[in-house]
């Protein structure tokens, strides 16, 4: 009888446990994810004329940079089983709310009132999700649109823009011929690897993300750690909203909305899985990459931007399917 | 068991907490807001809840098979753009409507694919459809907004049956169709299953895959009609001007108490919870409340909501 049983539910799920059993190696992933890089970038330097300039190399660095602040914190989230929608909301809330104090002359007290917000969004997410046990994505979506109509409400339709040199450096300067914000990625990607691969903390988001029960039964303290990451993705939330700021000068309520999509593509892209337990932050990295060149290519190409959100649902979905292809579909978790 | 039934016991389950918030608000709204009471608001009123009471019946259904739509407000205004342009194409109402609604069902066969033949998370699926609807329809019109639709269109959306306006009885004709589903038919008792116990529904015979698409196709198939209550009411389509129903759509299932995760839910409460949004948000307009602090004040009510419910499971079962 339980032959039958197995049997039957064998053949209703054969079409997805064909994927299954395709378990790709971690440095092949990664290999696979710099061939994609080195692709891109060929056909992109065979068809433009601009994209090899030195220039424009930066200008994709800058770009993947910004999305990479966004895309680690989310990383981890996910990783640990879980997800923050509100992420894009969260940059333009902290980044209208500390415009004013920037423009004024008051970088400092700027930067402290968007990381403060941003983190205390994160302090909310999680308390949504470990106290109330909400489901994540319901729960940050709630907060995604409780963010982007006090945002909206705020800055009521206007835009601050104009600020101070010394602070827009943050976002468009130069250290010895890199930008700025490519050392900040740098500085978040050692980070977050040292984070996740040589402490204990680390592991055990791997082992909340594959497995809540077996971690809680191994004496993890699953609601703490699961509430400092949806913090530190609030905080990078924070850190990101600072650096667009002083790359674009401006403040509007619809700054971080259009950062969403390719946000969540990248972090798939590089090789997270959504089903929790799978993925790296330097994957990520990868991931942001590619976005950046596929974005900067359709610029490069006159593609209008109207392009944009379907090229990146595209790529969005094929990130999932590709999840799915390359990990096998992990049993779903809490 | 019988072959061909199978059997769901639904146990009676206390009303949820947007009852005694809802009616509230409703009382709050007459007794404290000018205006409010007047026949004329009161047609406002239901014009403005028709399209978010079509949207919700589907989308509990949706969320009772454990899923979300999030892509619904972005091919809402996707339907709502092809519609236009085949009326101002010069093509008759009912070609721009099946037009419609088979670019809402494609959609809704899509999204039910990935799903459930694939087991993929419904919130990053529909998140991705989402992003190809906005950006079909923003390639379609360059960002602009189609009109010169001609009068057939506005014609049908301002007429009224008995003093109730069509737009009003189209969404209660959803509520009905979508009661009849899911009380009266098989696949009322499979969306349960595929929320409740998806592996029971396979063992019991059943094609469960193909239910699950279904879920998501009658939502597009529903997204489609409605896309003739929003074009008929500017006259006009413009490619981004749903997004965001969406949101009501999904608070008003919230706020009515299904579950995400139980496979249960039950069409009246969403029916309250889209009263009680449409009747916020009517109410806060005339108090000059803007748009975005509405969103907040919903975004704050499902969370209240929640926990309000979350606190009485806990003590019923403490």
């Amino acid at each position: 009888m339980s032959g039958l049983r197995e049997r039957a539910l064998a053949a209703e799920a054969a079409p997805r446990e064909r994927w299954r059993h395709r378990v790709g190696s971690e440095n092949v992933a990664l290999a696979f994810r710099i061939g994609l890089i080195a692709a891109i970038g060929i056909v992109l330097a065979l068809s433009t004329d601009a994209f090899l300039s030195t220039a424009n190399l930066l200008n994709v660095l800058r770009q993947a940079s910004l999305m990479f602040l966004l895309a680690s914190g989310l990383t981890l989230v996910i990783v640990a089983g879980g997800f923050d929608l509100s992420i894009a909301a969260n940059l333009t809330l902290s980044a209208c709310l500390a415009a004013a104090a920037i423009k004024s002359g008051s970088p400092w007290l700027g930067a402290a009132i968007a990381l403060g917000s941003s983190v205390a969004v994160g302090v909310l997410n999680g308390f949504a999700v470990t106290l109330l046990r909400l489901p994540p994505f319901l729960a940050t979506y709630a907060m995604l649109w409780i963010l982007q109509g006090l945002a909206f409400h705020y800055m009521g339709g206007l835009e601050i823009y104009g600020f101070p040199a010394a602070f827009r450096a943050l976002g468009t300067g130069f250290l010895l011929g890199i930008p700025v914000p490519v050392y900040l990625m740098g500085v978040v990607l050692l980070a977050a690897t040292l984070f996740t691969r040589a402490t204990n903390f680390g592991q055990e988001l791997y082992t909340i993300g594959a497995n809540r029960d077996a971690a809680r039964l191994s004496g993890i303290p699953v609601g703490k750690r699961l509430l400092l990451v949806y913090v530190v993705s609030g905080l990078m939330a924070g850190i990101a909203a600072l650096v667009f700021l002083a790359r674009v000068n401006a403040a509007d309520s619809g700054m971080g909305e259009p950062l969403l999509l390719p946000v969540i593509a990248a972090v798939l892209i590089g090789g997270t899985s959504l089903f929790g337990g799978v993925g790296s932050v330097l994957g990520t990295a990868l991931g942001a990459t590619i976005l950046a060149m596929v974005i900067n290519g359709m610029n490069l190409l006159d593609i209008k931007a109207q392009w944009q959100p379907l090229v990146v649902g595209v790529v969005l979905l094929a990130a999932v399917l590709a999840d799915l292809m390359g990990r096998g579909r992990r049993e779903r978790i809490g | 068991m019988q072959a061909g039934t199978l059997a769901v016991v639904r146990r009676p389950r206390p009303l949820p907490a947007i009852v005694p918030i809802g009616l509230t608000v409703v009382v709050l709204a007459i007794l404290g807001v000018h205006g409010f009471a007047s026949a004329r608001n009161v047609t406002n009123l239901g014009l403005q809840g028709a399209i978010l009471l079509m949207l919700s019946m589907p989308m509990t259904l949706v969320i009772m098979s454990e899923g979300l739509d999030l892509s619904a407000g972005a091919v809402l205004s996707l339907c709502s753009v092809a519609m236009a342009l085949a009326l101002a194409g010069g093509h008759g109402l009912s070609a721009a409507l099946a037009l419609s609604i088979a670019v809402g069902a494609a959609f809704g066969l899509g999204n039910g694919m990935l799903i459930s033949l694939l087991g993929l998370p419904p919130f990053v699926v529909t998140l991705g459809t989402l992003g190809i609807a906005q950006g079909i329809a923003l390639v379609l019109t360059d960002g602009n907004a189609v009109s010169g639709l001609g009068p057939a269109v506005s014609a049908l959306y301002s007429r009224s049956l008995l003093g109730v306006p069509y737009p009003v009885l189209a969404a209660l004709a959803t509520w009905w169709l979508t009661h009849v589903l899911l009380y009266g038919t098989r696949f009322g008792n499979y969306v349960y299953a595929i929320g409740g116990n998806r592996d029971a529904l396979v063992l019991a015979g059943a094609r469960a895959w193909a239910w699950h698409v279904a879920v998501y196709v009658y939502m597009g198939c529903v997204v489609g009609f409605a896309a003739l209550l929003l074009t008929g009411r500017m006259n006009a389509a413009h490619p981004t001007v749903a997004i965001g129903m969406e949101f009501d759509a999904i608070a008003a299932v919230v706020l009515g108490g299904t579950s995400f995760e139980r496979g249960d839910g039950r069409l009246f409460g969403t029916a309250i919870g889209v009263a009680t949004i449409a009747v916020l948000r009517n109410a806060l307009d005339l108090l000059g409340v803007e748009s975005s602090l509405q969103v907040v004040s919903i975004g704050v009510l499902i969370m209240v909501v929640i926990v309000i419910d979350s606190l009485r499971k806990a003590r019923k079962s403490a």
